[in-house]
């Protein structure tokens, strides 16, 4: 189970052929790709600068990925997320899994970006032109992860 | 000795990304630690006002009653933002 915190851009199609050509049994590869956006909160975006817990990041998103693979019947899952400076239309993080069939991977990856966002330490600060921000977290996302409780 | 990190908005309010710690006992809560660090001053205070502030000890979030003893690894951020 995969997991890589770097500063570097990532190669989506390059990672979902890896995990796609791992196994022959492979019927469904889901992915997300999150991107950075210009405009946040009604203000533009220069530039996000991420910040992170190096240790704890990783085995949290170890940990994260583990209980989806416990939770559903899926083959395996890579989390890539960047780190330090990013600019409006730069890729930020990948989460791909695959399975046998499509229902499990969905799901499966909807769960892990949806934990990867509320107990993964990252932190964002955002440059724009009235100065810097940190980035708050929002109650929407607390939500997203609560209803896997209830499913 | 502890070993004691703080991220994000917490690192720049407080102005310190990392230090280390005697403990006063063998073993203290987390709630203990910060009330010795809110002893420092009004920033430190806002510390253990900030009901937002999470805590993590060897890198596993915890709750105020967790235990720390020397040689843990301890940190306090904001909630966290990622993705």
């Amino acid at each position: 189970m995969p997991v890589k915190v770097q500063a570097e851009d990532f190669d989506v199609g390059a990672e979902i052929n890896r995990l796609r050509l791992g196994r022959p049994d492979t019927g469904a590869v889901v992915s997300f790709v999150g991107q950075v956006r210009d405009l946040n909160d009604g203000e533009q975006v220069n530039t996000l600068t991420l910040e992170h817990y190096p240790g704890m990041t990783e085995a949290a998103l170890e940990n994260i990925i583990a209980t989806a693979k416990q939770r559903w019947n899926i083959f395996d899952a890579l989390v890539i997320h960047r780190v330090g400076e990013l600019k409006p239309t730069e890729q930020i993080v990948l989460v791909a899994v695959s399975g046998a069939h499509r229902g499990e991977a969905f799901s499966a990856c909807e769960f892990i970006m949806d934990f990867l966002k509320t107990e993964a330490p990252f932190w964002k600060k955002e440059q724009t032109p009235n100065g810097e921000r940190w980035v708050e977290a929002k109650i929407s996302d607390d939500a997203a992860r609560e209803r896997w409780n209830k499913i | 000795m502890i070993k004691v990190l703080y991220f994000a908005s917490l690192r720049e309010q407080l102005g310190v990304s990392t230090e280390e710690i005697r403990l006063s006992k063998p073993e203290i809560s987390v709630a203990d630690l910060v009330a010795e660090l809110a002893a420092r001053g009004a920033d430190w205070q806002n510390l253990a006002a900030n009901k937002n502030v999470r805590v993590a000890v060897n890198q596993t979030l915890v709750t105020n009653d967790a235990i720390i003893k020397a040689g843990d690894e301890v940190a306090f951020f904001p909630p966290v933002t990622g993705g």
